[in-house]
């Protein structure tokens, strides 16, 4: 069978695919952002320059706000725009829209805001000053622990504690499009138009910032160049935003967020640091791991309580440990809030776990793949949070195999000879073995119920009426696919409906490597209703259903045909959020990565020379698009792990051009090596499970470990720059 | 828009200096939309000065006009032949898009002390050509930046031609360390020539300016021997200033140099060589 | 002649995609501006507005250029190609290789895609990896884009 092409691949390679800054909106306006200077304090005064006729400027500050001044998500801690204290530079206090771009420009250079300072706090990993605190006593916004055994005892009976401190840093997203909004009235109805990835959250913001209800909103999104979690949280924000300046001026606004304003005011991966305290045997057998993490959370909640639970989750790895104790918090602090990354805590977590594990490696002198056959879970052992792990994958295999692919043993002795021959290149080899959940953390895709429907239409085509936005992960393609395997239909007459709130179910956010998964399932029992709503039974297919249909609109004049389906809990599924025991998702996808790099001795730079991904990910359901998912997400770890560095300064990214924040290039990466292993998940989506996060959690603790072998050190905090490295090394020398 | 060099340069006379000479555009128009108080200038377009686009290969010395672009240099063979690190340099300025633009008059007029172009021709004793009202005038390009951003090239001057002696180099390397493997802005260069004129060694990023290392061109013109890079670090010391910015670090860009001349010299210079620790 | 010019604008003409235009733009208009909010052409994207990622990539006097750069004045008199020229079969292996997953990067990819394809003796020289270093993509592992390249090479420039 021939794997399906990109459905909108032609418009985007041709250049007819339409985003938010393309749609034509005759005589809008161009709407800009007034941010804070200051990272903390009192707004004292805005000051409106005297060189610029403001009555030709449309202008909104915190009056203008209908509703709650409030940023609805989990918390609502954020305001839409500052009022009377800001929390971090760059925050929103006042926004300007004029029909020129330049004019806004200009007279955006002439608002002052005058903040007197108040103490502010930069560094999540140091305790608040008492002036400092700004949230309970300590400024933690959230917390969460693990319990599993006895974890003293097992320490004190272990042959060996091995302790390591790892630490993480902030990730910029990078889509190539910026972040972007239009807005404009429809008689009574606010509608925004958008780059996003979560239609509802933005809808729910909406009414709850401008007092409507949902007759009065309506969010549609325009096709989105790249998210990886950057588009979740935020667009709420610029949404908000841009219907106030669009209500106020009684015309259509578009905010398009230039690249630096777009690096240094929206959110970005959590910062973190992990200890780790590990009981382990002579043999390798793990027998404790105790865990700490912390995240910086950033000056508002976003999603940083969520990101903590996945973190905590994945912080014991794919591990059979029988004692773990893992203890998380998330801090505020005065920088720009951070939000959803693609990986959601768990490539912070699994980072330090990878990197440690070949640290105890080191200290046992065990090899780094021994000792993680000996620990890797088996069919009927449980995780951290105590799930048992029942879904026929033979995990060891999974690591043998990638092994075996990256002919880790023969370029081991190949490096001895290259060695020899090199006055300044050493090469290294590393890998990592790790996991990722698919959909929402224990009982969450519970209590949101996703809903999606199907729509017969007159003609006999097949509409796919769902908020699950393509973001270039390739949605519409795999929807299609699902459906035409259902209904044994041809992927042609399957239309994919523009997700817009006037018109497509709540489906929940495109995140958490649902989509294929969780929402694809909803999909095959939604054809299934359709199927049973038109009197046919399954061994009906193809030209059947659409002649079923067609007749089923004689029938029915001028009314809907809708298949349904909302999300069911597979059966034998428990999840305890109180006590973080039980099942935390519906099923793990399953990698072992190797890379292999070579250091420069002279500049330190590191350069990955070859990439293997090997994961088990449940059935693959288009074998190009899940290819492009795991190789870009390999990739965007790569520039996690090596070059990506943000340069902070009271709280705010410096390096805010792409001349200085540095992502790879085609001459900074290798082609990456993809294998999978197929298992299918009986509850996922044409027998998927998520693999869009799993990418970005091998890589880093893969390329550090392939350092570490190269040079003989112990790096233990990304980004590893050659500026870190360089610093690591001499102190090496000194030693 | 000038057709003619006479008409370019009685533009910039008229304008007292206050016209803007713009080539290729690739410094002047970055972030652009953002930059709008400039917007006001008054551009002085030399894109139509046909007179000044083509490079040229005299008897002794290569020519670059005005408008030469990188990318024309990339794609003469003669150039790789004979001089190598032009090429080399011009094929990591930006990429293809940039070196389809940038000029490498316009390298030298910007004056950043991370040209890439600026640092091969330095190395190759390149001769800039200044043409005013008043006349031409040439000027060594190493004796061309006085510090940061700042020529002996008066605003109403343009740089007309650059004039590279075309001689017999024994050794020519160029060595960008940058932050990642293309599209990257100069943590630190080296063009390292050898010829008959002796030793040349030029940093970038080093200083305030692109900057020939006349301290280390004595050592080897002197044959001092060397065990390690270490050896070359009180002559670094004297030849150049590096800084922390928010690319790197003064103590990176310093060690980074000492080991990679010693490494590209090692290839060549028998009395350089590893002693102990040679990284 | 045409109307008169408000202040600060100018008369550009230039040939665009096989056809002769002429704007009337503002005089500090970069040639990406004028394309996407004057011609609507907006195929060409916008990614940096500082010549990095080159999403912006056009075609001018047959060389791949940022229009990001190139200030409308600087396009008189040019041939000037954007990716609305571009006919489906021309892509069709860029499809097919999984080299285009977002699509905001991908107008100027095809644009430099092209353009190698259009000259392969670059290929004497350079390898694909560094001729298109000056597109940033932030989807894919670039594997996706060079194969595209080396099949639509291979094949002379249709799918
Ligand atoms: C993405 C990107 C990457 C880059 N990477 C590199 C790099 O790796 N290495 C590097 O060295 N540079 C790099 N640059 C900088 C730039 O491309 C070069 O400096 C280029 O040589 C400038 O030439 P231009 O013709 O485009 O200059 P313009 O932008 O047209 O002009 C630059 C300056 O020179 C003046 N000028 C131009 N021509 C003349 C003349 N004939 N006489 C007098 N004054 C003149 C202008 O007034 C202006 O001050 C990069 C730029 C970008 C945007």
């Amino acid at each position: 069978m021939s794997t399906p092409l990109r459905r909108e691949g032609l418009d985007k390679l041709t250049g007819r695919e339409r985003y938010v800054d393309d749609l034509d909106l005759a005589g809008c306006l161009w709407g800009m952002t007034v941010r804070s200077p200051a990272a903390r304090g009192r707004i004292r005064e805005v000051r409106f320059g005297d060189g610029v006729d403001w009555s030709e400027f449309v202008v909104v500050d915190f009056r203008d706000i209908p509703g709650p001044n409030e940023i609805r998500l989990i918390e609502l801690d954020q305001p839409v725009l500052a009022a009377d204290r800001v929390r971090h530079i760059h925050e929103p206090v006042v926004l300007v829209a004029h029909s020129s771009r330049t004019m806004c420009r200009r007279a955006i250079e002439q608002i002052e805001i005058v903040v007197d300072p108040e103490p502010a706090v930069f560094d999540f990993r140091v305790e608040p000053r008492a002036e400092q605190v700004q949230h309970d006593s300590d400024n933690v916004l959230s917390r969460i622990s693990i319990n599993k055994g006895d974890i003293e005892a097992a320490l004190a009976r272990a042959d060996h504690v091995v302790e390591g401190v790892y630490e993480t840093g902030a990730q910029e997203h990078v889509y190539l499009e910026t972040q972007g909004m239009a807005a404009w009235l429809d008689g009574d109805v606010v509608v925004i138009q958008g780059s996003m990835q979560c239609p509802f959250y933005v809808l729910n913001a909406l009414m709850h910032a401008l007092g409507r209800d949902a007759s009065g909103v309506r969010v549609v999104q325009s096709s989105t160049g790249g998210g990886f979690g950057g588009k979740e949280d935020f667009p709420s924000n610029l949404a908000i935003h841009t219907a106030l300046l669009a209500l106020k001026a009684g015309r259509a606004v578009k905010m398009i967020y230039d690249r630096a304003e777009d690096m240094a005011a929206t959110t970005k991966r959590h910062p973190s640091r992990v200890r780790h305290r590990t009981g382990v045997m002579s043999d390798g057998r793990l027998v404790a791991q105790d865990i700490e993490v912390l995240l910086d959370a950033g000056a508002y909640a976003t999603l940083s309580s969520v990101v903590l639970s996945r973190g905590i989750i994945h912080a014991g790895g794919p591990y059979a440990c029988d004692n773990v104790r893992i203890c998380v918090r998330a801090v505020l602090t005065n920088s720009v809030p951070f939000g959803a990354f693609r990986g959601f805590g768990a490539p912070q977590t699994q980072f330090a776990l990878e990197r440690h594990m070949d640290v105890i490696a080191q200290r046992l002198g065990l090899d780094p793949v021994e000792i993680r056959r000996r620990n890797l879970i088996c069919d009927g052992q449980s995780t951290a949070t105590g799930q048992v792990i029942n879904d026929g994958t033979d995990r060891v295999a999974l690591l043998d195999l990638a092994v075996a692919e990256s002919k880790f043993v023969e370029k081991k002795a190949a490096h001895v000879s290259f060695h020899a021959g090199s006055a300044y290149c050493r090469r290294g080899l590393g890998l990592a073995t790790f996991m990722h959940g698919g959909g929402f953390t224990g009982s969450g895709e519970d209590t949101l119920k996703a809903k999606l429907h199907v729509g017969g239409c007159r003609d006999g085509s097949i509409e796919v009426l769902s908020a699950i936005t393509e973001i270039g992960q390739g949605t519409k393609t795999i929807f299609a696919s699902i459906v035409a395997e259902r209904l044994g239909v041809d992927a042609s007459v399957v239309t994919i409906a523009t997700p817009d709130t006037a018109r497509v179910p709540n489906s929940c956010p495109t995140v958490a490597s649902r989509s294929a998964m969780v929402v694809g399932r909803l999909l095959e029992r939604a054809c299934d209703d359709l199927r049973a709503r038109l009197g046919l039974t399954p061994e009906d297919r193809g030209e059947r259903v659409q002649e079923a249909i067609r007749e089923w609109h004689v029938l029915h004049p001028g009314e809907a045909l809708l298949g349904k389906a909302e999300y069911e809990r597979p059966p034998n599924i428990a999840w305890d959020e109180k006590t973080y025991r039980g099942d935390a998702y519906g099923a793990f996808a399953w990698g072992t990565y190797v890379a292999e790099v070579e250091v420069d001795l002279r500049t330190c730079a590191c350069r990955v020379l070859s990439f293997h991904a090997v994961q088990e990910v449940g059935r693959v359901l288009n074998r190009t698009l899940a290819t492009g998912q795991i190789q870009g997400g390999v990739v965007q770890a790569i520039g996690w792990a090596l070059m990506e560095d943000c340069v902070w300064e009271q709280g705010a990214m410096k390096n805010t051009q792409f001349t200085n924040y540095i992502i790879p290039t085609t001459l900074d990466v290798p082609p990456i090596s993809v294998t999978f292993l197929e298992t299918p998940y009986a509850f996922g989506g044409g027998g998927a499970k998520g693999l869009g996060e799993l990418p970005m959690d091998g890589p880093a603790p893969a390329i550090l470990n392939a350092v570490a072998d190269a040079v003989g050190i112990e790096p233990v905090s990304i980004p590893l720059t050659p500026e870190q490295l360089l610093e690591l090394l001499s102190h090496d020398d000194a030693t | 828009m000038p057709t003619t060099l006479g008409e370019a340069l009685s533009v910039l006379e008229e304008l007292k200096g206050d016209a803007v000479p713009i080539a290729g555009g690739t410094d002047l128009m970055v972030s652009w939309p953002e930059r709008f108080i400039e917007h006001e200038r008054t551009y002085l377009d030399l894109s139509g000065l046909d007179e000044l686009r083509a490079h040229r290969w005299t008897e002794d010395a290569l020519e670059i006009g005005a408008l030469t672009t990188f990318w024309d240099i990339v794609r003469d063979p003669q150039a790789a032949r004979e001089m190598p690190i032009l090429v080399d340099a011009a094929r990591t300025v930006g990429a293809v898009q940039i070196q389809s633009r940038g000029t490498w008059a316009g390298n030298i007029a910007n004056a950043s002390p991370a040209a890439d172009g600026v640092l091969s021709m330095m190395a190759l004793d390149a001769v800039v050509e200044l043409a005013g009202a008043e006349g031409v005038e040439e000027v060594h390009l190493d004796e061309l930046y006085l510090g940061y951003k700042q020529m002996r090239k008066r605003a109403d001057q343009l740089i007309t031609r650059v004039r590279i002696p075309r001689r017999t180099l024994e050794f020519q390397s160029f060595v960008k360390v940058g932050s990642r493997r293309a599209q990257a802005i100069t943590k630190i260069g080296l063009a390292i020539t050898r010829s008959d004129a002796g030793w040349r060694v030029v940093a970038s990023s080093m200083a305030p300016t692109v900057k020939r290392c006349c301290a280390i061109e004595r050592m080897l013109d002197d044959r001092v021997p060397v065990d390690g890079p270490g050896g070359f670090a009180a002559a670094i010391g004297s030849d150049v200033s590096p800084i922390d910015d928010i690319r790197t670090t003064a103590v990176y860009r310093e060690s980074v140099m000492a080991r990679v001349l010693f490494h590209e010299l090692a290839r060549v210079c028998p009395w350089i060589c590893a002693g102990g620790d040679s990284v | 002649m045409t109307m008169p010019l408000e202040p600060g604008q100018i008369e550009v003409a230039f040939t665009l995609n096989g056809r002769e235009v002429v704007v009337v733009v503002d005089a500090a208009a970069r040639l990406l501006d004028t394309l996407r909010y004057q011609l609507g052409l907006t195929g060409t994207k916008e990614g940096c507005g500082e010549g990095e990622c080159g999403a912006c990539t056009v075609c001018m006097n047959g060389n791949p250029v940022n229009s990001c750069l190139v200030p409308i004045f600087q396009a008189r008199g040019c041939k000037v190609e954007t990716v609305e020229s571009v006919e489906n079969e021309a892509v069709f292996a860029l499809l097919g290789s999984g080299g285009t997953q977002c699509g905001a990067c991908t107008p100027g990819v095809v644009m430099t895609v092209l353009w190698i394809v259009k000259n392969r003796d670059v290929l004497e020289t350079h390898s694909v990896r560094e001729l298109m270093a000056g597109n940033l993509c932030r989807c894919t592992d670039y594997d996706g884009i060079i194969n595209g390249v080396d099949r639509a090479a291979a094949t002379g420039g249709a799918g």
